[in-house]
């Protein structure tokens, strides 16, 4: 992993795109809305991994030895599409039919052939599944890497603690947690809705290793990345804004999940334009 | 597996679950590579000892987490694995329901997970130790099939169909030690069809788990008094035998269903629904938990109670045959 000024430019103007490609689905959601929030929270986090980390192949995209990469909080999809099309999963003009009544990409898909390794949408779940995918990846000696996205949202579901207790029981170096932690869930603050607290110091008695970053520089987010701990399962607590990019979504809990008029997706554009990042 | 009167005596003392995960298991795990038995703090009470000192590393102990538990199989699956997870009845098809709908039905994962002492075995231990609403859970999700052993023999029979097929399924172990041996020789287990085990033309029994044993009882009980009812054991209440239940439809004035599970939802209610899709069909008899929850005590006063032991359901066959 190639940690430099560089290489973290080239993937924030990867995240520009991502995110611009994200509020053009989230236009063509329409009446319907759409996962704004939460998907701009996570942009950089995916333009990191699918930009960098993941060794996937899309010549070979079942191939026993690939990384892993799974969004437990699925409501990132105006992200995640995105990120799998910069990688060639998805064509881009697909991105945009992905509402479409029978299309291949509605509704959390489970199509690892397109990259979509799990069908999320129930949150708290897909750690357990990591879990089982890493043991077995170590028993058979392989070094694939395993990566979950969750929400900071998603960890009030109590079968993750569980999971989080196996992870470091069965010391699978071989797996990372991302904490997307923008700090709302659906009805507000976390921290009032139900307090996670010092997180880091949570997952530190649970025996894993923690890195901590700032989860809108891609930079910081290489730099957490590429640390490790032998023998621990690693946690990258990204903290980030939840709309990240457009000023009216950020930090709005109604955005969670809403419709994006025309008037708001130009002014949504022009925003992310300017913040720059556009640099190919 | 060696099937001799000997080995039918020493599984039926061992139990559904015991012979399950004592005898069977291990000789599966000697011929099958990718296998995995994965338990959730029950590897004593489960007998998995003679499993867990030959195939360390196929066994796998995640505590008592039972979410997590078929959460981790299903990653084991997508990896490779022929997954068996297991816990009580109870807790893998209720408290871990949606990860089984999520990762045994929608993905259709290589997972088969098996609840044991289903019913009413754990009578003393209360409500929350039951498990007669489990198969209703299990059988309202696509892409999973539902067994049901009646005796100890039938388990082994079921532990090695579900290792040599890559699909999920439930299968529901009844009874605690001491299970009552219903196939007294070895037979061939045929997935998905129901068994004659007498016959009979006055009614129709078609019985599941340890049901199939008392049904039988009250069968003789009946045969006394000049009632003839056939028996059939329903090992397999997904998919339905079809075919076999169209014959018992047309060749009887009265079915009668017998489960140690809430007729809501359970094996009768299987039977009904596809009866109920006929032009013509029979009247049915439910027998089984009547959508209640007794007072607990011994297995044979909570049957009782619920009125499924082999004298109670002689007399509500009698009454219905009368009525």
């Amino acid at each position: 992993m190639e940690v430099s000024k560089q290489n973290a430019d080239r993937l924030t103007a990867m995240s520009q795109r991502i995110r611009l490609n994200g509020l053009k689905m989230a236009l063509r959601s329409g009446n319907n809305g759409s996962h704004l929030g939460g998907s701009l929270s996570c942009v950089e986090i995916m333009a990191v991994l699918y930009g960098e980390v993941l060794r996937i192949n899309l010549d070979n995209p079942s191939d026993c030895e690939r990384d892993i990469f799974i969004p437990s909080k699925a409501h990132c999809v105006l992200s995640h599409i995105p990120a799998l099309a910069e990688k060639g999963f998805i064509k881009k003009d697909e991105i945009l039919n992905y509402l479409d009544d029978g299309g291949r990409i509605v509704g959390h898909p489970y199509r690892p052939d397109l990259g979509f390794e799990y069908p999320g949408g129930s949150l708290g779940m897909a750690l357990s599944v990591g879990i089982g995918i890493a043991l077995s990846a170590k028993e058979r000696n392989s070094d694939r890497q395993i990566y979950i996205l969750m929400g900071d949202g998603e960890l009030n579901e109590g079968s993750i603690w569980e999971a989080f207790m196996s992870a470091s029981h069965y010391k699978l170096d071989n797996l990372t947690a991302i904490i997307d932690r923008n700090h709302l869930s659906y009805d507000g603050d976390t921290e009032e809705v139900m307090g996670l607290d010092s997180l880091s110091e949570k997952m530190r008695a649970f025996n894993w290793f923690v890195s901590e970053c700032d989860g809108h520089d891609t930079l910081s987010l290489l730099k957490a990345f590429s640390e490790k701990e032998e023998r621990k399962p690693h946690v990258i607590i990204a903290d980030t804004i939840k709309g990240k990019g457009v000023s009216f979504i950020e930090n709005r809990p109604e955005w969670h999940h809403h419709r994006l008029s025309q008037k708001e997706y130009e002014q949504a554009v022009e925003e992310v334009m300017n913040a720059g990042g556009a640099l190919t | 597996m060696k099937v001799t009167s000997a080995n039918i005596r020493m599984w039926s003392r061992l139990g559904q679950r015991g012979a399950f995960f004592g005898i069977a298991m291990p000789e599966l795990a000697n011929q099958i590579e990718n296998l995995k038995l994965v338990t959730a703090d029950l590897a004593l009470l489960s007998g998995m000892d003679r499993f867990r000192s030959a195939h360390p590393e196929k066994f796998l102990n995640v505590g008592i987490a039972e979410q997590n538990m078929i959460g981790v199989s299903a990653g084991l699956a997508m990896d490779g694995h022929c997954v068996f997870a297991t816990t009580y009845s109870s807790f893998i098809a209720v408290r871990s329901l949606e990860h089984v709908r999520q990762h045994l039905a929608h993905m259709q994962c290589n997972v088969k997970i098996i609840g044991s002492a289903a019913g009413v075995a754990a009578a003393k231990s209360g409500i929350s130790h039951w498990a007669t609403e489990d198969i209703a859970f299990t059988r309202v999700l696509p892409n999973i099939e539902v067994y049901s052993a009646a005796d100890s023999l039938e388990a082994i029979k079921l532990a090695e169909y579900a290792a040599s097929v890559n699909k999920p399924m439930y299968i529901r172990l009844s009874g605690g030690l001491n299970c009552p041996i219903v196939y007294n020789d070895d037979y061939e287990f045929i997935p998905g069809k129901l068994v004659e085990l007498k016959q009979g033309e006055n009614a129709a029994i078609i019985a599941t788990g340890l049901m199939v044993a008392e049904s039988l009882k009250a069968a003789e009980l009946l045969s006394e008094q000049g009632i003839n009812c056939s028996v059939y054991n329903m090992h397999t209440i997904k998919p339905l035998d079809k075919e076999k239940l169209n014959e018992l439809f047309r060749n009887n004035r009265l079915i009668v269903t017998v489960e140690e599970h809430n007729v809501i939802g359970g094996m009768g209610s299987a039977v009904a629904e596809y009866k109920a899709t006929l032009k013509e069909s029979p009247r049915q008899l439910f027998i089984g938990v009547q959508d209640t929850y007794t007072n607990a005590g011994s297995q044979r006063y909570v049957w009782e109670q619920l009125g499924i032991t082999a004298e109670q359901i002689a007399d509500s066959i009698l009454k219905e045959i009368i009525k």
